[in-house]
């Protein structure tokens, strides 16, 4: 009996001692693991995503396949729109070739998570920059590719304005600021509602239609896109209105993580060629043209020919120090064309959303939209 | 002397030795948890601390900023974000709680009719079970929202049920119970007019016993009951009210309402957790001895008392164990209401997430609410299989 005891706390020290030598021998295995690190970003050749990319020699964006125009499957098996044309414009400035993209689609609640682990690169998915977004979710956004804004789509006749929405039932997507600003907007008007909000688009649809709730709110782009595929049987587009009042400021942009500083800068430049070419008027039918005579000025800065030192009166090539090729915009124009191009493609007034350029429109026709000079 | 050194020969070597072989199965096993937790922590915080964040709770203290349409914690936008994990959470233990005492009693009567002698209550009985156990629960619960709960009238045809209760696709309201000013005083008066009824009942039961004649029990003390609550009610003037629900225009107000939401995933689970609680209960009652059956029957008692006093209560230690698995299955199963569009658990966290990120501390969250509250219903069906054991040497 007494000896059975002894065994037993003679096994139990055993066991304790086992664990604790699995803990130490673990500690030093993470300090190497750290040591390594440190080691490799002090000799500068830590591999950062924007390597890694080129390595792979594909681009994975994390995107939207359910909203028309930005990023949607018509039924062709391949995603389209907006949002996917800013990826290809993407892979082809790091890549060269606007084709190697891999289009990751997935839903509003999981895109951070998903960025953060890893399983994509470039979070190309209409998504709203805030300030939480910036600092919680660690996402770094790039230049604001479309100014979006919050709106509020009923059925034809029910209303005809939000403030005769008191007590209403309005369908919302979860994940998204719309809920915050729905909150927000009719609180502020003292108008009482019940939200009731879906993880997915076909549900909120059902939900709709079966006249669950009195109206739908959401991006005025996706909004735009929905009623442009409404079907004909629920009465078509015509059947929906939706209110010009805007409910809140939806600046959209793409980001990547934080902490690929390299990859955010290099991309962040392309939205911002992207924009300067309708500025400059370089079309993806004119570029080749002009990249081969493209002037000592702004364009050929643009397009990465040498430019005219006022100062030294040499003509030397920009070296923009992106970590890419210095003529990357004729690869990107020449697939995707300019900022212009790819919103009249895919949302513009002769598109099936036919939403009107409004403050998206240049700076120079009395829109905000203001790229920074390349130099 | 000559006995401990025998001892020490027949002794075998430690490798050998299966008692020292079980000790080090053990302390392996627990170091290689160890490590794998241990590994798991590093991971996670070498994650966060590389995107440049920390691990902190918070932002639970931050407005949320996001309305929740039903819940049972009076929460509104202007409330921190703790509030709301809240509200989804009492939400989701509304449905389970819901959910649970309805499986059971749909479970126990789908139980009983596999068994009946009646051959088309049979095969109701099996269908029932054979459809709504083999189908994905996801694939029911968005079918009892989108094609049977949707499809109810909308407000402008509103189905009136006299007048006191409304169905449409919006939910249904009816009448609901409101305590007054002077509800705390009627209680008392409810607890008296029960002792007085309990009283009735024993006076009922001695008459009964001693003359053999109808002893009227539930009749006499729902009776006596029934007049003095009444009385109470009358005396007091303001003890509760019936609230009725009045239609307004884009939906209803007063009374007692349920959202189809909050019905899509109640049904869904209740119909679909029925089916293997039938099961159980089916299995339970074919376990009970055959003589226990045949004992009742002698005894002279009608099929329903053979059933009630004889079979059920044995069928039950029988059941109670499995019967646990199936309510901790329905709790961790109301985190598909996000299908539907009610606001639970998932629902909530997932828009926390989203708003003010933190989705490890978030998630961690609510990993400890289901598992919590899985121990809890656990520890609740324990104790009351413990009360059903048979106790040994009675048997």
């Amino acid at each position: 009996m007494h000896s059975l005891a002894a065994k037993k706390t003679l096994a139990l020290v055993f066991a304790l001692a086992v664990v604790a030598m699995a803990c130490t021998r673990e500690e030093e295995g993470g300090e190497g693991g750290g040591t390594q690190g440190e080691t490799q970003a002090a000799q500068g050749d830590e591999t950062t995503l924007l390597d890694e990319i080129k390595q792979r020699g594909t681009l994975r964006c994390g995107v939207n396949n359910t909203v028309p125009g930005f990023g949607f499957d018509p039924g062709t098996g391949e995603i389209e729109g907006f949002d996917i044309d800013f990826c290809r414009a993407f892979a082809a400035a790091v890549l060269g070739d606007s084709e190697a993209i891999d289009l990751v689609p997935i839903d509003a609640d999981n895109r951070f998570i998903a960025l953060q682990n890893g399983d994509y690169d470039v979070l190309a998915r209409n998504t709203t920059w805030t300030t939480s977004r910036d600092g919680a979710e660690g996402v770094a956004f790039m230049h604001v590719n479309f100014y979006d804004g919050q709106a509020m789509m009923v059925r034809e006749g029910d209303f005809s304005s939000i403030d005769e929405m008191d007590g209403t039932n309005v369908c919302v997507t979860t994940g998204t600021t719309t809920e915050l600003n729905l909150a927000d907007y009719f609180g502020a008007r003292g108008l009482d509602f019940e939200p009731i909000a879906f993880e997915e688009n076909p549900q909120l649809q059902r939900a709709f239609i079966s006249g669950r709730c009195d109206g739908w709110t959401s991006d005025r782009s996706q909004l735009a896109g929905i009623r442009s595929q409404w079907p004909e049987e629920e009465g078509g587009p015509e059947s929906l209105i939706i209110f010009d009042e805007v409910i809140s400021k939806e600046p959209l942009a793409p980001g990547v993580l934080d902490s690929e500083i390299e990859l955010h800068d290099a991309l962040d430049a392309v939205v911002n060629g992207l924009i300067l070419a309708e500025e400059l008027g370089v079309t993806s039918a004119n570029v080749e043209d002009t990249a081969e005579d493209p002037g000592e000025g702004p364009v050929a800065a643009l397009l990465g020919a040498p430019v005219l030192d006022p100062e030294t009166g040499e003509s030397a090539p920009l070296d923009n120090g992106l970590g890419i090729t210095n003529n990357f915009m004729i690869d990107v124009i020449s697939a995707v064309g300019n900022y212009g191009e790819i919103f009249d493609r895919h949302v513009g007034p002769e598109s099936d959303l036919e939403l009107e350029r409004g403050i998206n429109a240049l700076w120079t026709d009395g829109g905000i939209q203001y790229a920074i000079p390349f130099r | 002397m000559a006995d401990a050194a025998l001892k020490e020969a027949a002794r075998p070597s430690l490798w050998r030795d299966v008692r020292v072989l079980r000790a080090a199965g053990q302390v392996v096993f627990v170091v290689i948890l160890v490590v794998i937790a241990r590994e798991m922590y590093l991971n996670a915080s070498f994650a966060i601390g590389s995107a440049g964040r920390e691990l902190s709770y918070t932002y639970l203290d931050s407005r949320a900023g996001f309305a929740i349409k039903e819940h049972i914690v009076g929460y509104s936008a202007n409330q921190p974000l703790y509030k709301a994990f809240l509200a989804g959470a009492t939400n989701a233990m509304l449905v389970a709680a819901a959910g649970i005492v309805m499986a059971t009693v749909l479970g126990v009567l789908i139980g009983v009719a596999r068994l009946s002698p009646n051959w088309m209550v049979k095969k109701i009985a099996l269908v029932y079970v054979e459809v709504f156990r083999n189908i994905p629960l996801l694939v029911q619960v968005i079918f009892w929202y989108v094609a049977v709960i949707l499809a109810i009238p909308r407000i402008e045809d509103s189905v009136s049920i006299f007048g006191v209760a409304f169905v449409s696709n919006r939910g249904a309201a009816m009448p609901a119970i409101r305590s007054g000013a002077d509800f705390g005083t009627w209680s008392l008066f409810v607890l008296a007019a029960l002792l007085v009824a309990a009283t009735v009942w024993r006076w009922r039961t001695r008459v009964h016993e001693r003359t053999g004649g109808r002893h009227y029990r539930w009749l006499s003390s729902l009776a006596v009951m029934a007049v003095l609550a009444a009385a109470g009610y009358a005396l007091l003037g303001d003890a509760f009210k019936v609230e009725l629900p009045e239609l307004i225009a884009h939906g209803y107000s007063g009374g007692l309402q349920i959202s189809p939401e909050f019905a899509g995933i109640l049904v869904a689970l209740v119909v679909y957790t029925a089916a293997f609680i039938g099961e159980i209960v089916r299995g339970s009652i074919l376990a009970v001895s055959k003589g226990q059956k045949e004992a009742a029957q002698a005894l002279g008692l009608s099929p329903g008392q053979q059933l009630r006093l004889v079979v059920l209560p044995q069928a039950m230690r029988t059941a109670i164990p499995p019967i646990n698995n199936q309510y901790l299955n329905l709790w961790k199963n109301t985190s598909l209401a996000f299908a539907v569009g009610f606001p639970d658990l998932i629902n909530i966290s997932t828009t926390m997430v989203n708003q003010a990120g933190h989705a490890l501390e978030t998630f961690s969250l609510v990993v400890g609410t289901y598992l919590g509250t899985s121990l809890l219903i656990s520890f609740g069906m324990n104790v009351l299989n413990r009360a059903v054991t048979l106790r040994g040497g009675t048997a």
